[in-house]
């Protein structure tokens, strides 16, 4: 029971980040209708950013622990929001309109060479780091197992809802939300009432990758290392979590996140470690066979 | 240039704007490389440190903050400023002293198509060479359409007369084989791809389990490359009915997501099965091929003959090579004359026809979960030659030769070829895979090369290297009633 208490921490606590990655993919594959590919090794650039912020942080003498968190968060979301632009502007938006592949195809050199630039630039080796949210405590302990929640779980957990209650407002109360249902919708209609197709579309790209910067932050705090390759497993897995809850849909993504978190967090602690992966996919087979259309997601249309 | 920025199309260079774009250009870029690059984070010892290279970063801006510029000015006629930037990033590479190699070269690189952008701009301002130009483009077309259907034959050809030329050593035919087997695997997912229009992005599944067929059962049980090959296949092939069964309902993009998880699942499988598979050891030690049971080595296992003493000619290392290629010369030649013949039969027929229009096929009654999983098992089949091949010619499996990257690479070979074209993939596979190996001095730059290559081809030649596609059935126009 204990041990199944603090699996279940830790699973809600890996799930947030999937979720929060997945938000990305489903916004992304709503509005254009592509898969997102490189949106893994925007995560993982996010977690660079938040790596040399800390260090940053720490060479300016900004010992508190809050204040430095925000700084990081604020500032990994800034640029790698830059990222996320400039791959929708050079990668995409001149395929936009071309066949379903090509964009796609486009996404898998994006991956390629964001890996590649961050490994020439940073090196290859896994890059160490001290999380600055240190400590926690025990919740429940009896038969001698503690079950314990440390504060960067929490943080990690609030900071999730926050950011999806946030998010969920952005689209469905703003006019910016407004546009970008327009644009999911029909694209060539919204533009011709008016919504700048464009904007919106890179403005869900940013989004998209500002929250993937959160969430790169979050996995290099909680597993205290970060390379260059991380992006690409928790990519797929992030992207499993959106078609698992429906693509398209803002809660089925972290519905999602953390059903994979789930599945993979108590298959490592019940059964394997090495097959936690496919445990995963092969859930996700089985939604698609019976649900195919995920959990949360509605029904497709067939238009002849 | 799909990439035109805005309001400078019409021949006018408005200054302020391409001098604005320039100057965002170059922000965003620094914005891009504030982090990554600007502090590179290295061990000291005692915790992570920062070594600056603000320096470098901002040539790459300045470089940028040119080309831009300048590329605005061809666009807008003035290619004179282009020609003179160009000269001058070019001697900048060739004469400043900068601070790493990677820049002299993105420089220099920069400088020359710049140059090669101002003189093309003004050549075709002028009216005689703008008539020139037309000209040239028309014969080229007529040349293309004339020459079109022998160009396949001359690269057959070409393939053919390869290893008997003098400069084929042991590095070029190794080169041939590794380009031959892309282009078998290539023609392959195109049954899946580019013919029934289904996404599979593990293909490399099947190729993975072709190599760990033979691997196990030449290794185990002794059995001959060419015994294992039909079976490899048939053991692929059942594999992606298998896995195709339950999947194949699902539409685009879930297919996609489901073979890519499939793709995992098997190397994972493989990765940590180990009593099995050997884990991530692999498995070595794997017989090559044999010429009627001739061996290519130096000296001849007990009770067997060597080839060279078969010939009688003296030994060569490179006859071992020189053998595997033209097998997978020949496996890849079968692919495609499978291709081409199943195109002209009902099963062909109703690929493509899936492809286009689901529903009107089920209309006519077609089934389109079987029709789809005959594609996906042809396809699987000759993914599972090709893995038998690779394992012969390496000798050795593991799990880190079938990785995604792998699979993204054959359906990259698929896509920039010109989905369904055959000839396309030929050409793709020399590009991406002929070139880096080629390149390999680039050394660590080869993939970041190779992902922005792959982008910059999708984003100007969105259909492919070869986007014109024989037609499948042709209505008989000529001859008046």
């Amino acid at each position: 029971m204990e041990y199944f208490l603090q699996q279940l921490i830790n699973a809600v606590t890996l799930g947030s980040i999937y979720g929060l990655i997945a938000i990305g993919y489903t916004m992304v594959y709503g509005i254009i209708g592509m898969i997102n590919f490189a949106h893994g090794d925007v995560f993982m650039i996010g977690g660079f950013m938040s790596l040399i912020g800390f260090l940053l942080c720490a060479m300016l003498g900004i010992s508190s622990a809050p204040l430095a968190v925000v700084l990081v968060l604020l500032l990994a979301m800034a640029f790698t929001a830059v990222f996320g632009w400039t791959i929708e502007r050079v990668a995409y938006r001149p395929l936009r309109g071309s066949f379903r592949l090509a964009p796609l195809i486009s996404a898998i050199g994006v991956s390629i060479a964001l890996q590649n630039y961050v490994q020439l630039a940073q090196g290859a080796r896994p890059k160490p780091h001290t999380s600055l949210v240190q400590g926690g405590f025990t919740l429940y302990s009896a038969n001698g197992f503690d079950v314990r929640v440390s504060w960067l779980q929490i943080v990690i957990v609030v900071l999730t809802v926050a950011l999806m209650a946030g998010f969920t407002l952005v689209i469905g109360r703003t006019a910016l939300g407004r546009q970008q249902r327009a644009c999911e919708q029909d694209m060539k209609m919204a533009s011709l009432l008016g919504v700048n197709v464009d904007r919106t579309i890179s403005l869900t790209f940013m989004m998209g990758a500002a929250l993937a910067a959160v969430a790169g932050m979050m996995f290099m705090m909680y597993y205290g290392v970060i390379d260059f390759f991380v992006g690409f497993l928790a990519g797929i897995k992030a992207f499993t979590a959106a078609v698992l809850g429906g693509i398209g849909s803002l809660p089925g993504a972290i519905l999602g996140g953390l059903l994979i978190g789930l599945i993979e967090v108590f298959w490592a602690a019940y059964f394997s470690s090495e097959y936690k992966d496919v445990a995963a996919f092969g859930v996700l087979v089985l939604v698609l066979i019976f649900r195919p259309t995920g959990l949360l997601g509605r029904p497709e249309l067939e238009k002849v | 240039m799909s990439l035109a920025i805005s309001g400078s199309s019409t021949g006018v260079l408005d200054w302020p704007a391409a001098f604005k774009d320039a100057l965002v250009t170059a922000l965003v870029a620094g914005a891009l490389g504030l982090f990554i690059v600007g502090f590179r984070t290295a061990d000291f010892g005692k915790g992570l440190g920062f070594e600056y290279q603000f320096v470098d970063l901002a040539i790459a801006c300045g470089v940028i903050f040119a080309g831009r510029f300048a590329l605005s000015c061809a666009r807008g006629g003035t290619s004179v400023v282009t020609l003179l930037l160009g000269a001058g990033l070019l001697a900048i590479a060739l004469l400043a002293p900068l601070p790493s190699a990677f820049l002299r070269t993105v420089s220099g690189l920069a400088g020359v198509a710049l140059l090669v952008a101002g003189t093309w701009t003004s050549v075709r301002g002028t009216s005689a060479g703008g008539g020139r130009i037309a000209a040239l483009s028309a014969a080229s077309d007529v040349l293309g359409t004339r020459v079109f259907p022998w160009f396949g034959a001359a690269l057959l050809g070409v393939a053919v007369v390869l290893p008997f030329m003098p400069f084929a050593d042991q590095k070029v035919m190794d080169l041939g084989i590794l380009i031959l087997t892309y282009v078998m695997l290539g023609w392959g997912l195109n049954i899946v791809v580019g013919l029934a229009g289904l996404l599979d992005l593990g293909y490399v599944a099947f190729y993975a389990v072709g190599a760990y067929a033979y691997a196990m059962l030449s290794t185990q049980h002794g059995w001959s490359f060419w015994m294992c090959l039909p079976v490899a296949g048939m053991l692929a092939a059942t594999f992606g009915v298998v896995l195709g069964f339950p999947v194949l309902r699902l539409r685009g993009d879930y297919l996609a997501i489901v073979t890519l998880g499939f793709g995992e699942i098997i190397r994972i499988v493989l990765l940590n099965w180990t009593d099995f598979t050997q884990g991530p050891a692999g498995i070595g030690g794997i017989p090559s091929a044999t010429l009627f049971g001739r061996v290519f080595a130096e000296n001849a296992p007990a009770g067997g003959q060597t080839f060279h003493e078969w010939m009688e000619i003296p030994f060569s290392a490179n006859h071992r090579l020189i053998f595997l290629y033209f097998v997978v010369l020949a496996l890849a030649l079968l692919t495609n004359f499978v291709t081409h013949r199943l195109r002209r039969l009902p099963v062909g027929r109703a690929w493509e026809a899936l492809r286009e229009d689901e529903v009107a096929c089920q209309a006519l009654g077609i089934n389109p979960t079987n029709t789809k999983l005959t594609a996906f098992a042809i396809g699987a089949m000759f993914a599972g030659f090709a893995g038998t091949f690779f394992a012969a010619k390496q000798r050795f499996v593991s799990p880190e030769s079938f990785v995604f990257i792998e699979s993204a690479i054959i359906l990259a070979i698929v896509v920039l070829g010109g989905m369904g074209s055959q000839v396309g993939v030929v050409l793709a596979s020399i590009i991406l895979i002929g070139l880096p190996e080629w390149f390999r001095d680039l050394g660590l730059y080869r993939m970041l090369v190779f992902g922005v290559a792959m982008v910059l081809i999708m984003v100007f030649k969105p259909r492919g290297l070869i986007s014109r596609r024989e037609p499948t059935i042709r209505l008989e126009t000529g001859g008046g009633p």
